[in-house]
């Protein structure tokens, strides 16, 4: 269900140039394909892609990844629950955690859900946006703030976007889903929300910036948009470790990131739990680095450590 | 003639569709009939009426056939006469570039000209490869994406993801340009009436009476909704009709009141905020020139009142999407809106009252009703004698178990269902099956908002329970029925709507004859004698999701009703389930066994129909997608060949080439002569900020790294502002006009300075004296480089002795140049004797073209950014978000010098204390000069101790900038490496992007003049 | 697209005219360097983040340019209260119930 059909990053000023070729050289000494286009190739690479010189933000070259796509994310999701259950693991729906218990000691005893207790030597919080709310409840405060991002899909049209396209400085993302649909992203709207809706003006910057970059599709329609909850870091990197509280672990902080982020996430978080020790590669990305000052500039870094 | 006693040639024999003559009533409906309209379909020229939609003008022709379903392709007809329709989804063309697909037939209004096509069929509507999938059928069950092309792994890249992607999709997509425009506006109002059905209109009459601004909406060409299509209903003994022209005429002769018709709502969002979305000429044959497509509304109401009405639900049986297989209020609709019978021979199938009145309105039209077959067996007396009357034959008690006819529904096949058997089928020859399995209330715009959704048992739909905004539910979307229930709790709303405003006003009363109440069951997929499994019993028409596929979603572990959906894709189509959540809750909770409210309800979301791009993006394209800051010297940079890049919202001179030079050259030209000579930079894009008041200098102590007390008036220094976690947020030369004033000079990211400088004044130090005041459009900056830029400058300086002595290296002040008014300062961004020139903006093309004049004497060379960066790298000059990220500290950058460490507190200095800033091993920014000179390194580059290591590669930093230095005959760069300082002269590692290496040694910044020699006057 | 009242202009105009600024009454320590580690990342980064009532900032950047203090319910995004910044915590549930 891994579509490779590529993923390119537009460029569309000096500094952006200069983000990707970092992102660029860093990704292809760790081992992960990544390379410069021309403007001319990320046209011939896009055919729909806006490359007129007198564009308000003209295209100046773009990063791509070749073996990066999309993959049907409710397919992970099950995929990932149907390997756990076999593998004896309970999942139970329409579930919510209700909070953290804590023992004499202060060490993790389980947790409260709508349906009971649930006693449990460890626990690990993924709870995305919710997650400064539910490890409150173990009187742990988080460095998190939790901000409302729309997105939104077209009318399915037969295929005519062959990858995926982000630009960072144009605020575009989009690809199209295997059903036809073009599937779009945005930013978050400002302010601090639970509420899962999203106000009218993020949409219309959403789509006009579609149309900027890609003028073909002003007649395509919007058929869905909505709204979910990001939790985002003070320096926009995840965390991926243990907490104060003994063996209560937490994988937060991912902001619009992090589907992308979930397979090798939830490996290093299984890590994390049964060893109580993170990976080395999740070592960096604790909730420590807030007191020590250790922050990491994870968007222009591009995982370079 | 008993309808079940046909035999098969019997059935042959009736006449499919019929003549146009046949199905279109003459001086019916409220078409034109003395106006016919031509538009095409699929190519074929087809003949309507003003007043058309395609479908009804289609259907006028006899054609049902107008789609194929998305996963089977299967034929599909037109199974509504709305804006909920899933299948009659065709391709709209005006000209050239104005090609949309997935319009509705049902809302496409006709007009002289259009052409449309049918979608999703190769090569044609009647022959459609594709459906081939049909006969796949129990391959493609509901998970179909998940399971299916798992396996074998191998097969996904190579056969399956591609055959999905040529499957894929609906409509034709779009390669042209669009000509048209769009537009937008906001609007005020006091109430915003949504659906101007008998509840709309009754709410704006009530509403409008009052005074206050009201607006009321509709999405269709013609306002009424329900009232169009129930022509027999009387109103304040008046024909419904001629009420409701008098009742629109009475708003609109009112100043306080908008009816805006082909205006759909939305969305609804916060605080009684509503988006409209206006179509203005997706009807017209002559377009007026400039005329906008569409207009996006954002309009905010004081209340609210949604009457949106109700949706009808479709029967889930065997073979219910056979074109001719239609919503038994459509074909009312057809008939009485349009004067279009859907079929000549019809079978009504329903569980509703309703239905009966489109049975005998088309009977009374001259329709040959086969049969009302209804799954309720107490039947209301009076319908039941109502049939008995037109010689219509009720089968109650009664399931459908199949449908015939490939391009168009030929029979039905009913049993009677007797103590919970399902007895012996009978088959009826049709060429329409007209169905109603219950209503759903319209609730979409009210879910936006958040409000709660309350299973009510009785009306068994979800109707409005908690509200979270300014807002009130009328009519058939709080589950009522009948003319005369929707009018009054219309009015009802609005004098609702009135109080919450504060005003007062009764609600209307209106009597009402001939209404038609009257009452109904919903219900799971209809029982069959039939093998369930191998049923198509369709739920979701356009995503072809079966009652079948449901019940294996909640079989394969699905227990949310979102997990149901989206397993199956039912309600994800471009109807967005308008018609088929419903029926997939109710088959979902059944198979779950748990009550339907237990099983819960997908979330609606915005728009409420597709809503075109264009509209939402409105103005903001091509040159206004954005607005483009220009300097006062851009007009003089365009007229003299300058080639531009964006820097943030500026646009900025890179460089001036000169005939037969390329960039590369233009820029060496550019160095060379500044370096030699003269050049003048346009430097106004430098963000300006005025720190004045008593207590400014304070103010600036606890802002700035830097010590600020000792710094006297006229002269300036160079200042660093971090955030409060430690890390360089800007910098820029700082003058002290006087005592109490400072002129603070920013990177591009003056508005971000200024408005962190705000929240410190205003809310920690709110004791300051002090003012800060935004001054970068105010002036207009030259900066003036080379050695002969003292000598070009002082002769034009009045007011200031320019003297070395006087006026020495930064130094600021108040003077005139070339008798403009201007504070002048002595800084240099180039390393080169060099002057700031600051004057007003509307000064600044005059005194730009002077200094080029008088400049001629030492061959004055305007500069670009190209160029000015090439000089500060070549000085070890920073750029911030360049050089450094959003981790450097000064020390980092080597810059620790600007911090002042006898100060107590400053903006950042409690985090220079963190450990791991204070720790050994950060990355420090240091110059790197590459083995070969000549080489040049990329501006992004990792760098490595050990280019030969496998990957993943231990990466110890990377390079920030690079250029050739035309002024040193070599390459140079800047890079933060790991413990970089502790590493000059050692040599490092740059791998390339061609797979080899480039070798570099460590030095020190400041490539050029270390001892700034050049920075004095001779 | 929020409805904000602004004290200073008394005023309610829609968000455009506003921009956000973070949570309200983090008030920055008079001594930073007299804080431990702990204590200055408290102040810096962490943040109640509640699912509720939220004390934060807005700034009216197209209008009188002032930082203000509102509270603010984050699940239905309405706000009960704004108020001059440097004014002390309203009673949050008085506002609650005044809003309603």
């Amino acid at each position: 269900m891994f579509s490779k059909r590529g993923v390119m990053m537009l460029a569309h000023n000096m500094h952006d140039v200069q983000s990707f070729q970092r992102h660029i050289h860093s990704n292809r000494l760790n081992g992960v394909d990544n390379r410069w286009l021309s403007t001319a190739e990320a046209k011939a690479f896009c055919p729909p892609l806006n490359v007129l010189p007198d564009a308000r933000y003209p295209v100046m070259g773009a990063a791509l990844q070749m073996r990066a796509g999309t993959a049907r994310h409710d397919a992970v999701a099950w995929g990932c629950a149907l390997a756990a259950a076999k593998r004896g693991v309970d999942i139970i729906q329409n579930c919510p955690v209700i909070s953290i218990r804590r023992g004499a000691d202060g060490s993790v005893e389980g947790v409260g859900t709508v349906k009971g207790f649930i006693r449990a030597k460890k626990v690990a919080v993924s709870a995305a946006g919710h997650t400064s709310v539910i490890m409150q409840t173990a009187d742990v405060k988080m460095p998190l703030e939790s901000y409302p991002p729309q997105a939104l899909v077209s009318e399915p049209i037969k295929p005519i976007f062959p990858c995926v396209v982000m630009s960072n400085t144009v605020h575009a993302y989009i690809s199209q889903s295997d059903k036809g649909e073009l599937v779009i992203g945005s930013g978050t709207d400002q302010y601090v929300s639970y509420s899962q809706r999203g106000g009218l003006p993020l949409t219309e910057h959403t789509v006009a910036a579609i149309c900027e970059v890609f003028p073909i599709f002003n007649r395509m329609r919007m058929l869905r948009k909505w709204g979910g909850i990001v939790d985002v870091t003070p320096d926009r990197s995840a965390i991926l470790g243990k907490t104060p509280v003994k063996r209560l672990y937490v994988n937060c902080g991912w902001g619009t990131g992090g589907f992308k982020a979930t397979p090798g996430a939830a490996h290093l978080l299984a890590w994390t739990v049964a060893k109580d020790e993170p990976h080395k590669l999740n070592a960096p990305f604790t909730l420590e680095r807030f007191t020590t000052g250790r922050l990491i500039d994870e968007a222009a870094a591009a995982v370079a450590h | 003639m008993q309808a079940g006693g046909l035999g098969a040639d019997q059935i042959q024999q009736i006449q499919l569709g019929g003549k146009m003559s046949d199905l279109r009533i003459s001086d019916r409906g409220r078409v034109d009939h003395a106006r016919p309209v031509r538009f095409t379909f699929d190519g074929k020229t087809f003949a309507g009426l003003e007043g058309d939609t395609v479908a009804s003008a289609l259907l006028a022709n006899g054609q049902h056939l107008m789609g194929r379903g998305f996963k089977y392709h299967r034929p599909r007809g037109v199974v509504t006469a709305g804006s909920e329709e899933p299948n009659a989804l065709i391709g709209t063309t005006r000209g050239p570039g104005q090609f949309e697909p997935n319009t509705h037939a049902t809302m496409q209004e006709i007009y002289d000209g259009l052409s449309t096509e049918s979608q999703n069929k190769w090569p044609s509507l009647k022959f459609d490869i594709g459906a081939i999938n049909d006969r796949l059928y129990m391959l493609f069950s509901a998970g179909f994406y998940y399971k299916t092309f798992m396996w074998p792994k191998s097969f996904w890249d190579k056969v399956y993801e591609p055959f999905i992607r040529r499957a894929a999709g609906l409509g034709r997509s779009l390669t042209y340009l669009d000509p048209d425009h769009y537009a937008s506006r906001y609007l005020h109002c006091d109430v915003l009436i949504v659906g101007a059905g008998p509840s709309g209109l009754a709410a704006a009459l009530t509403a409008a009476r009052s005074g206050p601004s009201v607006v009321v909406v509709d999405e269709q060409a013609e306002m009424g909704e329900a009232l169009l299509s129930e022509p027999s209903v009387e109103i304040d003994r008046d024909q419904v009709w001629g009420w409701l022209a008098s009742t629109l005429a009475e708003p609109a002769s009112l100043p306080n009141v908008r009816l805006m018709n082909r205006s759909t709502a939305i969305g609804y969002y916060h605080q009684n905020m509503v988006g409209l979305c206006q179509k203005l000429t997706d009807h017209l044959s002559d377009v007026p020139a400039d005329a906008p497509r569409e207009r996006l509304w954002r309009v905010r109401a004081g209340q609210v009142i949604l009457a949106q009405g109700a949706i009808d639900r479709p029967m889930v049986f065997d073979g219910n999407d056979r074109p001719g297989v239609m919503m038994a209020g459509a074909a009312q609709t057809f008939l009485n809106r349009f004067g279009v019978k859907v079929g000549v021979r019809p079978v009504i199938l329903t569980s509703n009252d309703s239905a009966w009145y489109t049975a005998f309105d088309l009977a009374d039209a001259g329709c040959k009703v086969a049969a009302i077959v209804d799954t309720r067996t107490d039947i209301p007396p009076a319908l039941m004698q109502a049939a008995m009357s037109r010689q219509i034959e009720a089968l109650t008690g009664y399931t459908a178990t199949a449908t015939s006819g490939r391009l168009r529904v030929k029979s039905i096949r009913v049993n009677p269902v007797r103590g919970g058997r399902v007895g012996a089928a009978r088959t009826i020859a049709c060429d329409a099956v007209l169905m109603c399995g219950g209503w759903t209330p319209s609730l979409h715009l009210f879910s936006h908002t958040k409000g709660s959704l309350e299973w009510d048992a009785k009306a068994k739909a979800y109707l409005p329970g908690h509200k979270t905004e300014a807002v009130h539910i009328a009519g058939a979307g709080r589950g009522l029925w009948g003319i005369a229930a929707v009018l009054a709790d219309g009015a009802q709303a609005g004098a609702d709507a009135l109080r919450d405003l504060g005003r007062k006003a009764g609600a209307a009363t209106y009597a009402v004859t001939n209404d038609r109440t009257g009452t109904g069951i919903t219900q799971k997929e209809l029982p069959t004698d039939r093998s369930p499994s191998s049923a198509k019993a369709f739920v979701d028409f356009q995503n072809d999701v079966t009652a079948k596929d449901i019940r294996l979603a909640v079989r394969e572990g699905m227990r949310s009703i979102e997990h149901v959906k989206r397993y199956t894709t039912n309600g994800m189509a471009t109807d967005q389930g308008k018609l088929s959540n419903m029926n997939g809750l109710t088959i979902a909770s059944d198979a779950l066994g748990k009550d339907i409210p237990q099983v819960g309800l997908t979330t609606f979301r915005p728009p409420y129909t597709p809503t075109t791009f264009g509209a939402l993006a409105g103005y903001h394209k091509g040159s206004h997608f954005e607005v483009t800051r220009k300097t006062p010297i851009d007009s003089w940079a365009v007229e003299n060949g300058a080639a531009f890049e964006p820097v943030a919202l500026w646009r900025r001179a890179s460089y001036f080439s000169k005939a037969g030079e390329d960039m590369h050259a233009a820029v060496n030209r550019e160095c060379r002569a500044t370096r030699q000579s003269l050049g003048i930079f346009d430097a106004s894009t430098l963000g300006k900020i005025e720190v004045s008041g008593p207590d400014a200098v304070e103010f600036m102590n606890r802002m700035y790294t830097n010590p600020w007390a000792k710094l006297a008036p006229g002269k300036c220094r160079y200042g660093l502002l971090l955030g409060e976690d430690g890390f360089i947020r800007d910098d820029g030369v700082i003058g002290r006009m006087r005592d109490d004033l400072f002129h603070v000079t920013t990177t591009g990211g003056a508005a971000r300075v200024l408005n962190m400088m705000e929240d410190y004044l205003q809310t920690e130090w709110p004791d300051l004296q002090v003012w800060l005041t935004s001054t970068t459009e105010e002036w207009a900056t030259i900066a003036i480089n080379g050695p002969n830029a003292h000598k070009l400058l002082a002769p034009l300086v009045e007011g200031q002795n320019m003297s070395d002595a006087a006026f020495p290296h930064m130094s600021v002040a108040e003077c005139t140049v070339a008798s403009f008014p201007s504070r002048l300062f002595r800084i240099s961004f180039t390393g080169e004797l060099g002057f700031e020139v600051n004057v007003p903006a509307r000064h600044g093309r005059a005194l730009w073209e002077k200094l080029m004049e008088v400049g001629k004497a030492y061959d004055v060379c305007p500069y670009g950014t190209e160029t000015m960066h090439i000089l500060r790298a070549e000085k070890g000059y920073i750029i911030i978000g360049q050089d450094t990220d959003g981790t450097v500290t000064p020390e980092d950058a080597g810059i620790g010098w600007a911090i002042g460490k006898a100060k107590p507190d400053f903006v950042g200095k409690r985090s220079l204390a963190w450990p791991d800033i204070v720790a050994k091993g950060r990355k420090q920014l240091v110059g790197l000069s590459t083995e070969n000179p000549k080489d040049a390194l990329v501006e992004g580059a990792q760098i490595v101790l050990d280019p030969k290591q496998p990957k993943p590669m231990k990466m110890i930093g990377h390079v920030t900038s690079s250029y050739w230095s035309e002024a040193l005959g070599r390459s140079i760069a800047m890079a933060v490496v790991q413990g970089g300082f502790d590493r000059m002269g050692d040599t490092l590692h740059i791998p390339t992007a061609d797979g080899g290496s480039q070798a570099a040694k460590v030095t020190g910044s400041v490539f050029d003049d270390p001892a700034g020699d050049r920075l004095k006057v001779e | 697209m929020l409805l904000i009242h602004g004290p200073y202009c008394d005023d309610t105009l829609p968000e455009l005219e506003f921009a956000y600024a973070g949570a309200a009454h983090i008030a920055r320590p008079a001594d930073p360097m007299s804080l431990s580690d702990e204590e200055w990342r408290d102040f810096l980064y962490v943040r109640s983040n509640p699912r509720g009532l939220h004390a934060e900032r807005w700034r009216y950047i197209h209008g009188c340019g002032r930082f203000f203090n509102a509270s603010r319910d984050t699940v239905g995004d309405k706000f009960s209260v704004t108020y001059k910044a440097g004014k002390p915590r309203p009673d949050l549930e008085k506002a609650v119930q005044m809003s309603k």
